[in-house]
């Protein structure tokens, strides 16, 4: 994934140099090779971890909180809090991407994988909308979700997953920008044709491959 | 992507990287300014939306950021206004080294979610972390230029008063019109007989500044993480729909 698609580096800069209009006295902060390299076009290095979100966070009660696999599947399989925690999980490390242009290296995630969730049910479609508490949505294709390429992470570092960051679950796509990791997610809808999520349907990449700099609709 | 996907999708036209002309900047605080732009191309915006700014050196390097839109559409020229963080590889640039007559290369708008229309109506309750207050001026500029009887009111919170952005624009703004109201929260220092907040903004401030729940204000928060997250939750908890509530956060790192 991704690394397949990265053009050559020196060639990129030298096509940037002929395409694109020179900042006059503007050099940049070069950074070595080995980061330059592990980060998608446009995107800059951060230590922090900044938050995205569009509204207030929410805090449903773990009592009533449900997770559930819905849509063109048989059957319909409904986790609650208790059952989903003692599902297998893994712990992942990997590089994430956000759309707004910062990276990150390295982030460690406890978390399910969403292969582990459709293991035995019968799908009859090649999509998927996130659904979340708050309402928000986003869509993929199967494709981007099976195959060992996402989980429903419920820790991050060594500490549950805090509500900011998407406790007490989110979904972790980290091959694509960071949006399409839904936080505070309640489940996955199949479904037959796409149909775009939240910040889809707000002039945001149907696909947001971070290598392919697919950051709005028509890029 | 598949095939499947690809049939589904709707023809959307790239948003297009356009050259763009810095006509004029204007000082904003000691670590910001306002950059008024020269954008033939540009085609047109919501208040509240950002861009896009690609910065290229000479060897082809080049590094991207997003800055909020501070013009309301129906101004004549874009502008943008910049704060200059400490660590920034493209803000100390646009603050400090950009010239008249220069020219970068810009596109947009982005953003449908943040916005405002004065069509939308009120009331408004527009609630600022230091520069977070950039895309909710742009609101406040878009309100007095439709003419909007929408009742506003603005509580931007700042460390000192001369981090306050737009100050004597919010001021005229909140004097010329009975129903705008602009209030100033400043958290570490107070000039000699200051009579507005004096502390980080709290729950009670929100009760007291802003409209009562069943007003059903749209409330429109934006700054750093840790400020929208306070700050909205507060808005929650004194009975605010999450629904009306809309944010925008920027973390420390986003030079």
């Amino acid at each position: 994934m991704g690394v397949d698609n990265r053009p050559c580096r020196d060639c990129t800069a030298r096509d940037n140099a002929r395409m694109a209009l020179i900042s006059r006295g503007f050099t940049g902060r070069r950074r070595p090779p080995e980061e330059r390299d592990r980060l998608p076009p446009g995107q800059y290095l951060v230590d922090g971890f900044p938050v995205l979100s569009a509204g207030p966070t929410p805090h449903t009660p773990l009592e009533r909180w449900t997770f559930q696999v819905r849509g063109a599947v048989q059957p319909t399989p409904t986790w609650t809090w208790e059952e989903f925690r003692e599902l297998p999980s893994e712990r992942i490390t990997r590089d994430i991407h956000c759309v707004t242009k910062w990276s990150k290296f390295d982030t460690t995630w406890e978390g399910v994988p969403v292969d582990r969730l459709l293991d035995g049910l019968a799908l009859d479609g090649r999509f998927v909308l996130a659904f979340c508490d708050g309402g928000y949505t986003t869509n993929l294709s199967l494709d981007d979700v099976t195959g060992g390429k996402a989980w429903i992470a419920l820790a991050y570092g060594d500490a549950a997953l805090e509500p900011e960051h998407g406790g007490p679950a989110r979904l972790l796509v980290p091959h694509l920008y960071f949006w399409k990791s839904a936080k505070w997610v309640r489940g996955l809808e199949i479904r037959r044709e796409d149909r775009p999520g939240f910040w889809e349907e707000l002039g945001y990449h149907n696909r947001g491959d971070p290598w392919r700099e697919q950051r709005y609709s028509g890029d | 992507m598949s095939n499947a996907t690809a049939a589904t999708e709707p023809l959307h036209t790239p948003l297009a990287w356009q050259a763009v002309e810095l006509v004029e900047k204007l000082p904003a605080t000691a670590r910001a300014a306002t950059l008024v732009l020269r954008a033939p191309a540009w085609p047109g915006h919501r208040a509240g939306q950002h861009v896009d700014i690609r910065l290229t050196a000479e060897d082809g390097y080049q590094a991207e950021r997003s800055y909020s839109i501070a013009s309301t559409p129906e101004d004549a020229a874009l502008s943008l206004t910049v704060e200059r963080l400490p660590d920034g590889e493209v803000s100390p640039y646009l603050v400090d080294e950009l010239r008249p007559g220069d020219l970068i290369e810009l596109r947009g708008p982005i953003g449908g979610w943040f916005t405002w229309s004065s069509e939308e109506g009120g009331p408004l309750l527009l609630v600022a972390g230091g520069s977070g207050l950039v895309p909710l001026m742009a609101m406040l500029r878009h309100r007095a230029a439709t003419d909007s009887r929408a009742p506003a009111r603005v509580l931007v919170s700042a460390s000192a008063i001369d981090d306050v952005l737009y100050r004597e624009e919010l001021d005229a703004l909140a004097a010329a019109d009975d129903a705008v109201e602009a209030h100033i929260a400043l958290t570490r220092r107070q000039p000699p007989g200051w009579t507005g907040f004096a502390r980080r903004v709290d729950a009670p401030m929100l009760a007291e500044v802003g409209f009562a729940p069943d007003a059903r204000p749209r409330v429109f928060v934006c700054g750093p993480t840790g400020f929208v997250e306070s700050a909205s939750s507060a808005l929650v908890g004194l009975g605010h729909d999450p629904s009306l509530i809309k944010t925008e956060r920027f973390g420390p790192t986003g030079a």
